[in-house]
């Protein structure tokens, strides 16, 4: 059922799916996809196929959780039984539970949840068809929909993976990559005014040297400026037909 | 046409023009929402697309009252945040009057936004012309970002809407419109708002409504008549 170990990830400089190192997979976004949701999003990055949805800033339940001084974000990371190969059983497991923590712990740092005290803003992404990379993927579909919802952000959150076969560093792995690769390292950033400001997520499985960290760090981050540019375009794709231009009342009947 | 504008672009390097939906870091303004950008002399702003309603002092809201207290009334104004309403800011409150003969839960009101502290607890007033327990009528719901188009340029939209079908109608901040009048002309203009709500380009759609009116009206003449 899975993907066996190839022999060799690079022949020729090209990887298995025929990319160059720095290339990414082909990404498809499109935002506001769902009509219940406050913000959604649809995104295709390579095999990985996931959905967002934003609600809120909404009530508190149940209300000890409330926070008197600011929102509380919430984050479920969930895969559908069919998104992998064997069926997964549904419900929260150990790897969801702290994508979910990793990836709330991201969008806490970008979220002004000071402007809504006790309310709560919640995020949930379905994974519909994994690959490697899932959570990247995530990171990327929830940054738009609560773009798309309104919420207000310092600025969005674009994330990508970078891996190590046969001793090279590889942007966004594929499926064997990941599995049998010698390292996988994804990372998050804040990006502001079309410049990456912070990291809001890395996290790192495998060996790696010092140098090679810096180096994955740079290939990371041009990749996730090519990944923010598509998510630009997804929403002003969305948003060029709304023209509420020439309306500015404020009057009452 | 005005530019559309994510969270995080940089607006200005000015921070005394800083607006509506945006922050300051480091002396620079960014956006903080999406939207459309506003910019004049003095001032920039943006223009929100989508987003909840966040109550604000001093909007005139549609409200349901959701429970009875002693001291008043906790109403439900489609916002994250319910909002209170104290007996001491109902006209209608006399002595000999408890509160739940005067307003019971379930009933609609229109309110003031009076107070918000800053945990968010909101308060409204009553004691204001246009306030009133709503009796009558009915009232449409849509996504409160759509209210500035329901009330068009300086009220153009209401106008046509109160002019063409002799209806009273009060536009709630938070989206909750209330329309009194003949029913089949508030059917109409139920209409229409919805219409209003669905159209996402707003380029003639003044006279768009104008036109849909004029020929609702005919149908329902040919009918009666």
């Amino acid at each position: 059922m899975l993907a066996s170990k190839p022999d060799k990830f690079i022949i020729d400089g090209k990887r298995l799916d025929g990319r160059t190192f720095d290339q990414l997979r082909p990404i498809k976004i499109e935002a506001n996809v769902l009509k219940r949701a406050d913000g959604s999003c649809l995104l295709e990055m390579g095999k990985n196929k996931v959905v967002a949805a934003v609600y809120g800033p909404r009530e508190v339940h149940p209300r000890h959780l409330q926070d008197p001084s600011k929102a509380i974000i919430r984050y479920r990371y969930n895969m559908a039984p069919f998104s992998v190969e064997e069926r997964k059983r549904p419900g929260p497991d150990r790897r969801s539970i702290e994508i979910s923590k990793v990836s709330k712990e991201a969008f806490e740092s970008v979220i002004m949840k000071e402007l809504f005290p006790r309310s709560a803003i919640d995020i949930f992404v379905e994974v519909l068809q994994a690959d490697a990379g899932s959570r990247t993927a995530c990171l990327n579909a929830a940054s738009v929909a609560l773009v798309d919802a309104g919420v207000p952000m310092r600025g969005m959150i674009t994330s990508v993976a970078v891996a190590k076969v046969d001793g090279v560093l590889v942007l966004d792995p594929m499926k064997e990559e990941d599995n049998f690769g010698e390292a996988d390292l994804p990372f998050a950033f804040l990006i502001r005014n079309g410049r990456i400001e912070s990291i809001v997520l890395l996290q790192m499985d495998g060996c790696i040297t010092r140098d090679e960290l810096k180096q994955a760090l740079r290939l990371a981050k041009k990749g996730a400026m090519e990944i923010y540019k598509l998510q630009r375009e997804a929403i002003l794709r969305r948003y060029i037909l709304e023209e509420i231009d020439e309306l500015s009342g404020d009057e009452n009947a | 046409m005005r530019k559309v504008v994510l969270p995080g672009d940089l607006l200005s390097t000015n921070p005394k023009v800083a607006g509506y939906g945006t922050y300051i870091e480091n002396g620079k303004v960014y956006a903080k929402i999406l939207g459309l950008f506003d910019q004049t002399e003095t001032h920039i702003k943006v223009i929100p697309l989508k987003g909840r309603y966040i109550p604000t002092v001093g909007d005139v809201v549609v409200g349901i009252v959701r429970e009875v207290a002693a001291n008043g009334w906790l109403v439900d104004i489609h916002s994250p945040y319910q909002a209170f309403l104290p007996i001491t800011e109902n006209p209608e409150v006399k002595l000999n009057k408890k509160p739940n003969e005067i307003l019971e839960i379930g009933d609609a009101i229109i309110a003031k936004v009076l107070n918000i502290d800053p945990k968010m607890k909101v308060t409204l007033s009553m004691k204001d012309r246009m306030c009133r327990a709503i009796r009558f009528g009915r009232i449409v719901a849509i996504n409160p970002a759509r209210v500035p188009r329901v009330i068009g340029k300086k009220g153009s939209m209401i106008k046509l809407l109160k002019g063409e079908l002799d209806i009273q109608i009060v536009v709630g901040q938070n989206g909750l419109i209330w329309i009194n009048g003949d029913r089949r002309k508030v059917s109409i203009a139920e209409e229409a708002i919805y219409l209003i709500e669905e159209e996402a380009h707003t380029e003639g759609l003044t006279d768009r409504v104008a036109e849909f009116i004029e020929r609702r009206k005919s149908d329902v003449g040919e009918q009666t008549g």
